[in-house]
């Protein structure tokens, strides 16, 4: 994993009161080209750190207002009462609480089964001589080079075939299944650094395979299974499609994921929408990822870069 | 200890596989079939029609422009968002100056990291919930609230043709500069700061630095990032489908492969035609991974 500081603790010996002649000469006026430099980095980097957060605070902001208050009132400005008229609103009847809790449902299991799974196959794809090991390997990491889209339309077909087309069952498979291809790369790569000599140590001892994985090897990979798991849950979560094109026929509404639900009041909502509502239920959906954020933002930051990093 | 080892290798791969086998190969497999067909789902027996799907998207208004559009994105969004992105990263490692001899990044460069980073975590479906309400086109909308306020008049976001891809593109940027500043600040932190020490002693500036110093030593990571974000490109499924004014307008001024696949397949049925679009789609994003590795290869520079 990569180290996400920039300090290297202490200088190399040669570089510490070895000032070049240069260096001193000009000193004074080095350090006024720094201060300069500085504070227009600062201002550089204070201007996007606003453009990031300005959309938020408003969305806040609006979700204590009311409709007309919306239109009339500045962007920023405070909310004449504060009100949560507008939560009742989006809990009750837009059944946000709902889909939070379908969605939490939904990725808690299939994350769940995506590191069991990717991590038993990667396990075994890492440390195991067999005939076909290359091949299986191969077959599931070629499945980060292919575009969801083209698989969406058999997999509507192969979810309807089986039954499984508006249940949570299909949805938490299918995304198991697409999460496998990533999950399995990283993680083999992961087991395959794992020393050899606690695993002997183990078979000597008399584990069997499956109690060397569990017992051993899992725990030992724990930093990995981190990583990966951060990255699944932030995903799945996230997953738009692949809810939309398998969540839909009599009812699925009742079955909505978060994203879909939240998509679902924007698009509908037309020209007599509640757009305080709307704004009420973005609040409620935006704000657990802030505290959660705020408490692991170095884990699910090195998580989220895991990918590109490896 | 051999015993036992071929049950065991099997009775862990065959869940995994058979998931993996029934929804994701299986799937991948019946679109290459699928695009040869005209099926529409109802008959039982499917009917062959060799390349007439591709044939008739050759001649397909609709899918040219989403190709345009895919081109432009695939152009205009990795350049914005790494330009940012390098400089952002630039200012938080090495904006503070030289101390005691070494360089270092600004003051709360970790406050910034972190704030940059968040849009990484929101749903791109909510953020273009989020942003189509920034744009709302009277006094309700963010930017249009805020013009109201100086008396300016209403700019059409999301209607006006000549301006709706490009809106829809800046909240791409807006989500994925973070990320990329993070994984660029990661790459410039495994830099080692003798080079830079070394390199201000003979006198480099700062943007002698970046171009010489930074930039040659984080090519690898650049060479991700732009493939991550040409794939994106090739996206945007989510946002045009919720944001723009009847899914992909106006008039298809902003119509992405992912929702055409999406709507023949939804709305007309034509899953023939949707395969074959998928399969277009997958050749253009391989032939772009293996072009961008292609020629962006160049000697890395070993520390």
């Amino acid at each position: 994993m990569t180290n996400l500081r920039t300090d290297v603790s202490v200088p190399p010996p040669g570089t510490v009161g070895y000032p070049g002649r240069r260096h001193a000469a000009s000193a004074t006026g080095e350090k006024k080209e720094i201060k300069l430099f500085s504070g227009f980095a600062h201002v550089a980097l204070a201007i996007w750190g606003l453009l990031v957060i300005a959309p938020l605070i408003w969305v806040i902001l609006a979700s204590f207002k009311s409709n007309t208050e919306i239109f009339t009132h500045a962007p920023f400005s405070l909310p004449s009462k504060l009100s949560f008229e507008t939560y009742k609103t989006a809990w009750t009847e837009a059944h946000i609480g709902r889909y939070f809790m379908n969605s939490v449902f939904v990725v808690a299991l299939s994350t769940a089964g995506t590191m069991i799974f990717g991590s038993m196959a990667a396990y075994v794809l890492a440390r195991y001589k067999f005939i076909g090991n290359r091949a299986i390997y191969y077959l599931f990491v070629s499945g980060l080079a292919f575009p969801v889209f083209m698989a969406i339309v058999p997999l509507f077909l192969i979810l309807q075939n089986l039954g499984l087309l508006n249940t949570y069952t299909g949805l938490i498979l299918v995304y198991i299944a697409y999460s496998l291809p990533f999950t399995v790369f990283f993680m083999t790569a992961f087991f395959k650094t794992l020393p050899n000599h606690v695993a002997e140590a183990a078979i000597v001892d008399g584990a069997s395979h499956t109690r060397l994985f569990f017992q051993v090897m899992l725990p030992m990979a724990k930093s990995g299974l981190v990583s990966i798991t951060i990255f699944n849950v932030v995903g799945q979560w996230n997953q738009y499609l692949l809810p939309v094109a398998i969540m839909q026929g009599q009812g699925a509404d009742q079955k909505w994921v978060l994203t879909q639900g939240i998509a679902n009041i924007s698009v509908s909502a037309g020209y007599q929408a509640n757009w305080a509502a709307l704004f009420a239920a973005l609040t409620l959906s935006i704000l657990p990822m802030i505290i959660v954020y705020a408490f692991f933002q170095r884990q699910i930051q090195s998580g989220l870069t895991a990918g590109a990093t490896k | 200890m051999k015993h036992g080892r071929y049950p065991f290798i099997i009775g862990f791969l065959i869940v995994p596989v058979a998931i993996y086998g029934t929804f994701v190969v299986a799937a991948y497999l019946q679109a290459f079939q699928l695009s040869f067909t005209n099926w529409r789902g109802f008959s039982p027996d499917v009917q062959y029609i060799g390349f007439d799907n591709f044939t008739k998207l050759f001649h397909d208004n609709t899918f040219w422009k989403a190709i345009q559009h895919h081109a432009l994105l695939l152009v205009f969004m990795p350049l914005v968002t790494i330009g940012l992105a390098l400089f952002f990263a630039f200012l938080l490692n090495v904006g503070g100056g030289s101390r005691g001899g070494r360089t270092t990044g600004v003051w709360g460069s970790k406050f910034y990291r972190v704030v940059f980073f968040f849009p990484q975590l929101l749903a791109l479906a909510l953020v273009a919930v989020i942003f189509a309400r920034v744009y709302s086109p009277d006094e309700s909308g963010l930017i249009n609230g805020l013009l109201h306020q100086f008396g300016s008049g209403p700019v059409l976001f999301l209607a006006d043709k000549n301006l709706a891809l490009w809106s829809i593109m800046a909240v791409l940027i807006w989500q994925a500069v973070g990320f990329y500043v993070v994984l660029f600040s990661a790459g410039m932190g495994s830099i080692p700061t003798e080079i830079y020490e070394a390199a201000a002693l003979d006198g480099a500036t700062r943007g002698t630095l970046f171009f010489k110093v930074t930039l040659p030593l984080l090519w690898n990571t650049l060479q991700v990032a732009w493939v991550y974000l040409g794939i994106a490109a090739f996206d945007a499924f989510a946002l045009v489908n919720v944001m723009s004014v009847d899914r992909g307008g106006p008039d298809g001024a902003t119509t992405v492969l992912g929702l055409e696949i999406f709507r023949n397949m939804q709305d007309y049925a034509q899953f023939g035609y949707a395969s074959a679009m998928g399969v277009v789609l997958f050749f253009l994003t391989l032939t772009f991974a293996a072009l961008t590795l292609r020629v962006t290869r160049r000697e890395t520079v070993e520390l």
